[in-house]
């Protein structure tokens, strides 16, 4: 029943890792073909990669998992997808119903583990509930503001021998989850009248406008408008990382630019975007002389942290939508000369301290030098799934994301492992698209035991590994507020990563120069159906700049190592 | 300031984890907790009473919408309503102790409801600050146990809280 309902709601591949309490569905998963099952190396990664393919696609993905420690170790992977919301579905084997509470055997409450880290959680009490359970899982998943779902199967649910009338439904009704499908039109008409009237707008977008399928009605209103536009870490590629609107990424490690510009608007136009503390930084200080709109799917992002003039409720396209129709009837048009001052300061910034690192003060590469050479190499075309630390910041920073659902990351949690089995998830839902995971010495080996399912799977993924022999974005830290005590961020044990690779059957380069960095990339980018590691040697003491100054506004920021504004 | 928050959710096994664990997972206090089934045996009625300012509680109620079980909120505080909350307290009771406390039970309106040569158990129904000035007046030397429901509310006036 399982296995077929997964069927019936159009699911191709699942990714996970079977157990004793998962025997009967891993058997009834044998006996057909519409369901391919990916086994994967550790049940994180059915997790990263179930979420790497929803990411991509906006689409649920599945992961299977056994009770106790295939549950748990799927722990890290459920958060990872909430905090970011993501829609997925978590089908979790638990020991036999009359057993729970007992402490048996691989038992473990994963309902209540998982409990603050789902959108919402079943346990199958009944095998002709699953089809039911299944649909609204799914509902539950992809609809509102989306996010993970587990469903907690217990062993006799799924016995081969019993039978149950079986009935896929079509639709689901749940009195008690209603999602929101539009918003208040007074409101939009209120708020579109703002933004006629702004003189230095800004317009924030985050997660929600790639989530919510908004790119197309984000771009149509900001140039219309003729708007600077900042995406947050979740929302690059939302807004064209090439066009002359896009001020860059804002917050803690965002632009010159964008934080100057967020400082100093008088109205900020936020769109499926949190005011998450990385963005404001001290919310006391958070943009001074701006008047706040903010779009959400959720209520509850709406004034939390920072208190909003206009909130509106509803999915980000929708509302987009009807402010480009507001606009386009109003009588009214956009400040034009007011807009012109707003543009010179901002390209005023641009020019003074935009998108800036130092080349000459050492031999090695740059890590900013690499991605820079990947966007070119890839034309800001490839999806690229990153793992966690200063060479995530520096992806953000320096790839020019031109289309949605490319850069996948893992933002609110901050999951170092993420990288790998997120990118095999994309790759094997989009078999011809370039995918490469950035990722750092340190991360890469959180989930290196992946290689061997990329080489069951012929998964040829380009990972390029900013090595930098430390633990970076921690040193970073100790840098700059413990006066250079490195403790425990330096690796001095690192495998040698292209033998390593290579025993798992793929292939690996070392690059150590930058003169051979663009030709290795090249000969990698060439090898279309080989997986292939680039271990790239990157200055070990760069930061990241800007760095916001802690519990300042978003215009405090750290430059280089020696200048602040 | 204090709320009453009342909500309806689904009689379902977790739907009162979810609850309890929401306030947990977010920091927000509890100061009392009921929960029963209505009339309605599919949908359960809760009510949990709670300090905080105008931001947090607006921030508990949603969370609370939230949740999938949930099917709806309302912060009675916000509106004319009406509060009550059940005490059982057994008391120390003996010689000359019993008129004074029985003349007290009669101030409050409490009624003794069990009776032994040394003690004596009174019930007493009422807004929650009612019971702990009936507490006050006592004085803890002769209070042996207390149990109280936690606040039950409703609105007042024609407005309900139903499907
Ligand atoms: C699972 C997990 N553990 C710890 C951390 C804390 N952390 C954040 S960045 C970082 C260093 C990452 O090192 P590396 O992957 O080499 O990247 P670099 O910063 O050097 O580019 C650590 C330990 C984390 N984010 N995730
Ligand atoms: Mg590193």
């Amino acid at each position: 029943m399982v296995v077929r309902a997964l069927k019936d709601e159009g699911v191709k591949y699942i990714y996970g890792y079977p157990g004793g309490s998962l025997l009967h569905v891993y058997d009834a998963l044998f006996q057909q073909e519409d369901v391919q099952h990916i086994l994967v190396r550790h049940e994180q990664a059915a997790t990263h990669m179930a979420d790497a393919y929803a990411r991509a696609t906006g689409k649920a993905g599945v992961a299977l998992v056994t009770s106790g420690p295939g549950a748990t170790n799927a722990v890290t992977g459920i958060a990872t997808a909430f905090m970011d919301s993501i829609p997925m579905v978590v089908i979790t084997g638990q020991v036999m119903s009359h057993l729970i509470g007992e402490d048996a055997f691989q038992e473990t409450d994963m309902l209540g583990i998982s409990r603050p880290i789902v959108k919402h959680n079943f346990s199958v009490q009944r095998p002709e509930d699953i089809p039911g359970i299944v649909k609204k899982a799914f509902h539950i998943a992809e609809s509102g503001r989306p996010g993970p779902v587990v469903i907690d199967l217990p062993k006799d649910m799924t016995t081969p021998t019993e039978r149950y009338p079986y009935e896929y439904p079509q639709h689901v009704k749940m009195r008690s989850y209603t999602p929101i499908t539009r918003g208040h039109s007074g409101q939009i008409k209120k708020a579109t009248d703002l933004l006629l009237t702004a003189k230095r707008p800004v317009i924030y977008a985050g997660g929600g406008v790639i989530m919510g399928n908004a790119s197309n009605e984000l771009i149509e209103l900001a140039q219309l408008l003729n708007f600077p536009v900042t995406n947050t870490l979740m929302g690059l590629g939302g807004y064209p990382g090439t066009d002359r609107q896009f001020v860059g990424m804002l917050g803690m490690h965002g632009s010159y630019e964008a934080n100057m510009a967020m400082h100093h608007a008088d109205l900020i136009l936020a769109v499926g975007a949190r005011f998450d503390d990385r963005v404001t930084n001290g919310t006391d200080k958070f943009c001074p002389t701006a008047k706040i709109v903010h779009i959400d799917i959720d209520p509850a992002s709406i004034s939390k942290t920072v208190q909003a003039d206009i909130p509106i409720v509803g999915p980000a396209k929708v509302v987009l939508e009807e402010m480009v129709q507001l606009v386009n009837a109003s009588q009214q048009r956009p400040d034009a000369a007011a807009l012109h001052a707003w543009w010179q300061q901002i390209d005023e910034w641009r020019q003074r301290h935009g998108g800036r690192y130092r080349t000459d003060d050492s031999e090695l590469m740059k890590p900013q030098q690499v991605i820079e050479m990947l966007s070119k190499v890839t034309n800001g075309d490839a999806f690229v799934t990153s793992d966690v630390g200063q060479h995530q910041m520096f992806a953000a920073q320096y790839y020019k994301f031109n289309k949605p659902n490319r850069w996948i990351n893992s933002g609110g949690l901050g999951t170092m492992g993420f990288g790998l089995p997120a990118a095999m998830g994309v790759k094997m839902n989009f078999p011809d698209d370039e995918v490469v995971c950035v990722t750092g010495e340190g991360s890469i080996q959180m989930n290196i035991q992946e290689l061997s399912t990329c080489n069951q799977y012929d998964l040829p993924v380009k990972i390029l590994c900013l090595n930098n022999q430390s633990l970076g974005m921690v040193r970073q830290w100790q840098d700059m507020n413990y006066e250079s005590r490195h403790s425990q961020s330096y690796m001095n044990s690192l495998p040698d990563f292209v033998k390593l690779v290579e025993s798992y059957g793929h292939v690996g380069i070392k690059v150590e120069k930058y003169a051979d960095l663009e030709g290795a990339m090249r000969e990698a980018f060439a090898l279309k159906d080989r997986l292939v590691f680039m271990d790239v040697a990157v200055d070990p003491f760069e930061h990241v700049y800007p760095m916001q100054v802690p519990r300042g506004a978003m215009r405090d920021m750290w430059l280089s190592k020696t200048e602040r504004t | 300031m204090r709320h009453i928050i009342s909500v309806l959710m689904e009689n379902e096994p977790g739907a009162l984890s979810r609850v309890v664990g929401l306030f947990a997972q977010r920091n927000y206090n509890i100061e009392s907790l009921t929960v029963a089934p209505t009339e309605d045996g599919t949908l359960s009625r809760l009510t949990v009473t709670t300090i905080g300012n105008d931001r947090v509680v607006e921030q508990i109620t949603k969370q609370l919408n939230k949740l999938v079980d949930v099917v709806k909120v309302v912060d009675l505080s916000e509106g004319e309503h009406i509060e009550r909350e059940v005490m059982m307290i057994k008391l120390k009771a003996s010689g000359q102790m019993r008129a004074e406390i029985k003349s007290t039970c009669d101030i409050f309106r409490g009624q003794i409801i069990d009776v032994t040569p040394t003690t004596y158990t009174v019930q007493l129904v009422g807004a929650s600050d009612k019971l702990d000035a009936f507490i006050n007046a006592l004085g803890s030397a002769s209070i042996m146990e207390v149990v109280r429901s936690g606040v039950c509310g409703i609105a007042r006036g024609e407005k309900v809280l139903s499907l």
